[in-house]
């Protein structure tokens, strides 16, 4: 069953990507939104979790939140994959279901 | 710290969430604002996600929210020119100084000559200037 795992909190800031990382089934999908962009960032701490889990899940950032913190699309983890809200919501309706990590 | 018969005291904003995804960096920058008009000695710290509040060209279009990243520059004329960033919360984030908006303020004691407002300050040095305040608020 392919799942979207949503995550808005910064990696710095909460433990939530990690524990989303950890229990994401393989072929399921996580979009990064709101200070939860800040995980699709390279160069960070965390770059080389979100590289490595991409070998099993999709992963995708939300656009609109990038730009509003000026974090440059030029500058995310190779294979983070940009979406705009309607791709949010093209998203939501292609997986199953949707789990979102506070 | 006397200045006449007034009182000045040390009041140090501590900022660490980054901007947009909660109200704390917009609401301590209401409050700074607004404590600048009592003459105090003020000093802003940017420390952990707080760094991203300074991110240079912040466009807020399509989120549908105020984008008051412009406001800190403003900070120099309210004569708030102490500000410290933890050189570490930079390192861990992949970012440098580069990224960051360059605040000045105007010195008023050297023929207004422009200066910069931004301390790059490593962990050890942040702990020192911490000690030396009379109140902190944390943001």
């Amino acid at each position: 069953m392919a799942m979207l795992h949503t995550v808005n909190k910064s990696p710095f800031e909460r433990n939530s990507l990690e524990s989303c990382l950890r229990l994401a089934k393989s072929g399921s999908s996580v979009l990064l939104t709101e200070d939860g962009v800040v995980g699709a960032m390279q160069g960070t701490k965390y770059s080389k979790n979100v590289a490595d889990a991409m070998t099993n899940v999709s992963f995708y950032v939300l656009g609109p939140d990038l730009k509003a913190r000026g974090l440059s699309e030029s500058n995310i983890v190779d294979g983070v994959k940009v979406v705009d809200y309607s791709g949010f919501v093209d998203l939501a309706a292609e997986h199953e279901s949707v789990q979102a990590w506070l | 710290m006397e200045d006449g018969d007034q009182v000045i005291k040390k009041f140090m904003y501590m900022n660490r969430k980054a901007p947009y995804g909660t109200i704390y960096a917009l609401e301590s920058l209401e409050v700074v604002l607004i404590a600048a008009a009592f003459d105090q000695d003020v000093s802003l710290v940017f420390a952990d996600d707080g760094v991203y509040q300074l991110m240079k060209g912040q466009n807020t279009d399509d989120i549908g929210m105020k984008n008051f990243s412009p406001t800190y520059s403003a900070l120099g004329d309210y004569d708030i020119k102490k500000i410290y960033i933890e050189k570490e919360s930079l390192d861990e984030r992949g970012l440098s100084l580069e990224d960051l908006q360059d605040l000045k303020y105007e010195d008023e004691d050297d023929d207004w000559a422009e200066k910069d407002s931004i301390h790059l300050v490593s962990r050890e040095e942040l702990a020192e200037v911490i000690d030396q305040q009379d109140v902190v608020f944390s943001f």
